[in-house]
């Protein structure tokens, strides 16, 4: 201990410690990394410190200073280390004294204790001795009251057992079906097990019997149905008890309910019989005949009721569907409930669960309910289908609402049922159906439409003008009055174009009710993307504009067939109104559409340029169909001129023909009734004074035989030279060409048909001196008149130039008439 | 192989014209006939010879003194016998008849010894007999039974069909039967044509804008089509209608912009067809849908396979005519050749394109 020096501070402190562990044999973790660093004989904490060295060592290095600094330190520490050493040996020696007093005080408290131990043990052993001889005397006794016990419990048991019969029958009379039921269960293994003796078999035969009439009882319950649920699902379980299969439970259960949901949904077939009142379409009620004739193989009673007068038939479809929920729905849900209650929630704890109950009820359940879904929604099909007015969609809208929102209870109720989708499949059905049915209006509103302006156009002026009069004679001005239309056609056609465009948009809006946000089936993806793009832009939209394009073809065929039984201003107004939609109105109704409905273009749509260019071919079709229309009938009246008459035989021309002032008047007014419409579009350059050229190749023809007798003295030369070096340098003149959207290309058209006619019949005729110079008279009268409608007068000045020059070919006697004497009897009219 | 089509050979002929005809019972030269209209001059009946070799025409002049020719007709027996139908006029009367007449045998040797002759003196035709009855009004076309032996000719005049028959060498004709037109108003038939199927035992006219078909043995009516074209029975359509049911028509072509004035089946391959009409143009149409010519199955022949199904097509345009384009006819000897004469006297010979040729016949 006097060799235990160490250097200041809490290092020191540490020590101490050190040191009182390893003296109380505390063994101190790091002791080992200490080790190492003990060896060094100078470490003065160390175990091998050697004195002489340590001193030898500090007197070899250091300085006088530092020697007395270390010494000054070292006595210091002794100091220190010397009155811990005396406060520790103070406390240690408190400590030794209290624990030797301790010590002292047990060794005393033992020995008394031991002493009761003994004692104990002797005890002990005095009781043990007791015990063993009392048990065996007691030990008979007890082997006998043991085994009277066990007789006792027996004869209760047979007791229980005999009376089980009598007690049984009570319990049915008191109709305590379920106290029944389990008494015989607690009963029933034990007779079967000894079945073989007689007198159980008495019981037990007497037992079965009783049961038998309980579940017959029980059935006969279940099978009544009067009782609430509650007495049924009891029903239910006390037969499963009973063995009784519990898949013809299932079927009896859900054939009970079934004759229930029939008769709801007899109710509901009530509602949609054929009403014999005003608004009854003939083929719907034949389709619905052939329906019932179908349906009636499959209930025996729909003849029945069919002879019923049902006199609550005309029920709206929203109160059809509200029905339809309340009570079929509605008793549904509540049948799959009690249902599920029964045998499938019941089934999954109990020793049913094993027979696999559960999924054959289910699977049960489920054929139920799609065969009475099934049912239910052809009764709402067949409604839906009734619903053929178009007037007002948002009852239909609410009624299938409602019919898809009630589904999702169902949906609910049995989870992988496939009855919440037929739903929106009938919900989509219905959709589309609609759709289609507002085509249809929407193609027969256009087609009435265009009745009624037939009927406008055809109505003599006189009436129209009479009542024109009466609502103000301001619309009839001076220069209406030499139309051929008796209405204003851009007012026709504006309206059309407008009633049209209204009941586009009436019937967008009306679609537009099956996306409304509070709509239940709005969400699904066939409303949110199929509908709109292809429900309602293509087969609504797309259709309507394409049935137009094509109606307005077919009056381009019939009439060009059976000759023209499409009056002509119709064909205008409508190649207008086709062009009016090629321009904008198809780009406006399906941009609308677009934005209504938001589509969103995932499937290919008809792009507008599609429409547009079928469109615009339409109107070219029907403006070409006019031209030719028109041209046909002045054609008719220039042919009938030539072909009746006696062109030989005829008096020297006095007077144009009448037919001639007639095709200018028509002409005339074709132009009137065509600029009414159409732009005037351009024309070439004419002269001042093209109304008084003279025929060129009628003086040519006469220098023709000029050139005959110079050039050719031979051969006979016959043939209209000049005429035809002029036809080898001018174009080609196509006769029944396509004309452009103007006014002055209809009536180059229609002039060119016309004219072309009277060259071709004044060809296959032959002309006497006076028959010519009428046709010279006459053509003279045309030209002064059908130059100015025509876009190039010269094609005018050509065709007549050819007509005059057959004519002088087809003459016996060419005299030609002076060309002054023509303009005179042309100006006299 | 090269596919080349020759040129059209053209001829002129100075007098307008109308009526065209193969010689029917010539099927060694490629030989046309056509006749002339004229007012003023004796008319003239051409025989064209088209050299095929040489792509060169020959022709010879027959005069027709009777009167301007509206149509003619040619022997389907006897080469040097025709019809013509020409216009009289007398006392300021135009009047139709109807007549046979024999082409003078040396008129071949002829025109070999003096081309430059026959211009200015041209043979005579030699009148066999006239196919006219004052009763029956004036004569529009005549017919020869196709394929026959020259023994039997309709006329139509006015509205009676006359069925004649020739003795004597075609110097007598003789009245068979006679069909007549019944209804409201002038009806005049305006053009026919003798059908070659059921044993030529039938004939189709025209009248206005009907079609009508007659049973030749009984002379009765037996389909008739109203309204079958606009204006006559012309407006730019071709309509091809299958008799036994004439509620609509087969087939349309729309391929003229004005009146088409004749129609002629090719005699071996009837999907070819000629159009003439009065917008100045011929049009050569491939009509394989209403051929007669079995569909070729695709297996049937060496590199068929590779071969789509020809479809109903316009082959060709012709636009050598500068005037109204009354007459087409395919050629009696070369079946892939055919004329066509406008108005101002133009007749055009051209041949179906090689390519369109070899499609067929391989």
């Amino acid at each position: 201990m006097a060799i235990l020096l160490t250097d200041c501070g809490p290092g020191r402190r540490r020590r101490v410690h050190g040191m009182l562990k390893l003296y109380y044999g505390l063994n101190e973790e790091g002791k080992a990394a200490e080790e190492p660093e003990s060896l060094d004989p100078c470490d003065i904490n160390g175990p091998h410190f050697d004195p002489e060295l340590y001193l030898n060592k500090l007197r070899r290095e250091c300085s006088l200073a530092e020697l007395m600094d270390q010494e000054t330190c070292m006595v210091k520490q002794i100091r220190s280390l010397d009155s811990d050493m005396q406060t520790l040996v103070y406390e240690n020696y408190n400590k030794f004294i209290s624990a030797t007093d301790t010590i002292r005080k047990m060794k005393n408290d033992f020995k008394k204790m031991e002493d009761e131990m003994d004692c104990l043990s002797a005890n002990m052993a005095a009781i043990t001795e007791f015990s063993a001889s009392i048990s065996g005397t007691l030990q008979d006794q007890h082997t006998q009251i043991t085994k009277l016990s066990g007789v006792h419990t027996l004869l209760r048991k047979l007791q229980f057992l005999f009376e089980l019969p009598a007690r049984l029958n009570k319990c049915l009379e008191l109709q305590a079906y379920a106290q029944a039921v389990s008494s015989h269960r607690r009963a029933r293994c034990v007779l079967q097990q000894y079945s073989h003796l007689p007198s159980f078999k008495g019981i037990q035969d007497d037992c079965h019997a009783i049961m038998d009439k309980l579940a017959q009882e029980l059935r006969q319950k279940f099978r009544d149905g009067g009782s609430s649920a509650k007495d049924l699902s009891e029903c239910v379980e006390l037969l499963l008890q009973l063995d009784e299969p519990a898949e013809e439970l299932c079927d009896k259960f859900l054939s009970h309910a079934r004759s229930r949901l029939e008769s709801d949904l007899q109710g509901l077939e009530a509602e949609i019989r054929p009403y014999p009142s005003a608004s009854a379409v003939k083929d719907a009620s034949a389709r619905r005949l052939s329906s019932t004739t179908g349906a009636g193989s499959l209930t025996n009673n729909s003849p029945k009721t069919n002879t019923l007068p049902s006199p609550t038939s005309n029920t709206d479809i929203l109160e059809f569907i509200d029905r339809g929920c309340n009570e079929f729905v509605s008793s549904l849900c509540l049948v799959i409930t009690s249902y599920q209650e029964l045998f499938i929630n019941h089934a999954q704890t109990g020793e049913l669960a094993s027979k696999n109950i559960p999924q054959m009820a289910n699977a049960k359940l489920h054929v139920f309910v799609d065969d009475l879904a099934a049912r239910y929604f052809s009764l709402v099909e067949r409604r839906i289908q009734e619903e053929k007015g178009v007037g007002d969609n948002s009852l239909l809208v609410r009624a299938l609402d409602r019919f898809h929102r009630r589904l999702q209870a169902v949906a609910k109720l049995l989870p992988g049922s496939t009855v919440p989708n037929k739903g929106t499949e009938i919900v989509i059905r219905a959709a589309t159906e609609r759709v289609k049915q507002y085509l249809s209006a929407l193609q027969s509103f256009y087609m009435d439409s265009l009745t009624d302006v037939r009927q406008a156009l055809a109505t003599p002026r006189l009436s129209v003008a009479g009542a024109s009069v009466a609502g103000g004679g301001s619309l009839l001005g001076g220069p209406a009055s030499g139309r051929d239309a008796p209405t204003s056609l851009p007012e026709l056609l504006s309206s059309l174009s407008a009633s049209i465009l209204n009941q586009i948009k009436s019937v967008l809006a009306s679609v537009h009710l099956f996306t409304a946000k509070d709509i239940t089936f709005s969400n699904k993806p066939y409303f949110k993307g199929e509908f709109c793009s292809q429900g309602v832009r293509e087969s609504l939209v797309v259709s309507f504009i394409k049935f137009v394009c094509q109606s307005s073809r077919q009056f381009c065929e019939s009439a060009g067939d059976k000759g023209g039984s499409t009056p002509p201003a119709l064909l205008l107004l409508l190649s207008r109104l086709c062009l009016d939609y090629e321009t904008s109105t198809i780009s406006y109704i399906l941009t609308l559409t677009d934005e209504q409905f938001l589509v969103q273009h995932h499937s290919p749509v008809t792009p507008v340029t599609t429409l547009c260019a079928e469109a615009r071919e339409a109107a070219q079709k029907l403006l070409n169909h006019y031209v030719k229309v028109q041209g046909l009938i002045i054609s008719q009246m220039l042919r009938k001129s030539v072909e009746t008459r006696d062109w030989v035989n005829t008096i020297e021309p006095r007077n144009v023909r009448a037919v001639m002032k007639r095709v200018v008047e028509d002409t005339t007014s074709i132009d009137v009734q065509v600029g009414l419409l159409y732009e005037e579009g351009v024309r070439k350059a004419h002269s001042s004074d093209s109304s008084k050229r003279t025929f060129s190749v009628y003086s040519s023809s006469r220098q023709q035989a000029r050139y005959a007798a110079s050039y050719t003295p031979s051969a006979p030369m016959d043939t209209n030279l000049l005429s035809n070096i002029h036809k080898l340098f001018s174009e080609r003149i196509d006769i029944f060409s396509s004309v452009e959207f103007n006014k002055v290309s209809v009536m180059t058209g229609i002039i060119k048909i016309s004219l072309k006619t009277f060259l071709e019949c004044v060809r296959l005729r032959t002309f006497g001196r006076y028959g010519l110079q009428q046709i010279q008279v006459d053509c003279h009268y045309l030209q002064m008149y059908l130059w100015r409608f025509v876009s190039d007068e010269n094609l005018v000045h050509f065709l007549l130039d050819e007509i005059v020059g057959s004519s002088a070919h087809r003459c016996l006697d060419p005299a030609p008439m002076e060309q002054s004497v023509i303009e005179v009897i042309c100006e006299r009219g | 192989m090269k596919m080349e089509d020759d040129a059209p050979v053209i001829y002129g002929l100075e007098f307008q014209a109308r009526a065209l005809t193969a010689q029917t019972a010539e099927t060694d030269a490629i030989r046309f006939l056509v006749g002339t209209q004229s007012l003023k001059f004796d008319n003239q009946i051409h025989i064209i010879d088209f050299d095929d070799e040489n792509n060169i025409i020959n022709k010879n002049v027959l005069l027709h003194q009777a009167g301007e020719i509206w149509h003619i007709g040619a022997s389907p027996a006897d080469k040097a016998v025709l019809t013509t139908c020409y216009n009289k006029t007398s006392d300021s009367r135009v009047v139709s008849c109807a007549a046979v007449w024999r082409m003078p045998s040396d008129w071949e040797t002829g025109s070999h010894e003096s081309p430059d002759d026959t211009a200015h003196n041209p043979q005579i035709l030699e009148l066999l007999c006239h196919l006219d009855d004052s009763a029956h009004g004036n004569a529009a076309c005549v017919l020869w039974e196709p394929m026959g032996d020259g023994k039997r000719v309709i006329s139509l005049a006015d509205n009676h069909a006359l069925l004649w028959d020739l003795q004597e060498s075609s110097t007598q004709a003789t009245v068979s039967s006679t069909a007549t037109l019944e209804g409201k108003g002038q009806l005049k038939f305006t053009s026919g044509k003798w059908s070659p199927h059921h044993n030529c035992s039938q004939l189709a006219t025209a009248n206005d804008t009907a079609i009508r078909g007659w049973d030749l043995r009984t002379m009765s009516q037996i389909y008739c089509i109203e309204n079958a074209h606009g204006q006559l029975v012309h407006d730019c359509k071709v309509k091809f209608w299958d008799v036994r049911n004439v509620q609509e028509p087969v087939k349309t072509l729309e391929e003229h912009s004005h009146w088409v004035w004749s129609v002629r089946y090719n005699h071996s391959h009837d999907q070819l067809v000629l159009t003439a009409s009065s917008d100045s143009r011929l049009i050569l149409s491939n009509m394989v849908s209403i051929s007669s010519e079995p569909v070729r199955t695709l297996s049937g022949r060496r590199g068929a396979q590779a071969k789509e199904p020809l479809k109903d097509s316009v082959v060709s345009t012709y636009e050598e005519h500068e005037d109204s384009v009354y007459a087409a006819e395919w050629s009696s000897a070369d079946p892939w050749l055919f004329a066509s004469l406008s108005y101002d006297g133009r007749l055009v010979i051209n041949r179906v394109p090689r390519a369109l040729k070899y499609r067929i016949l391989l």
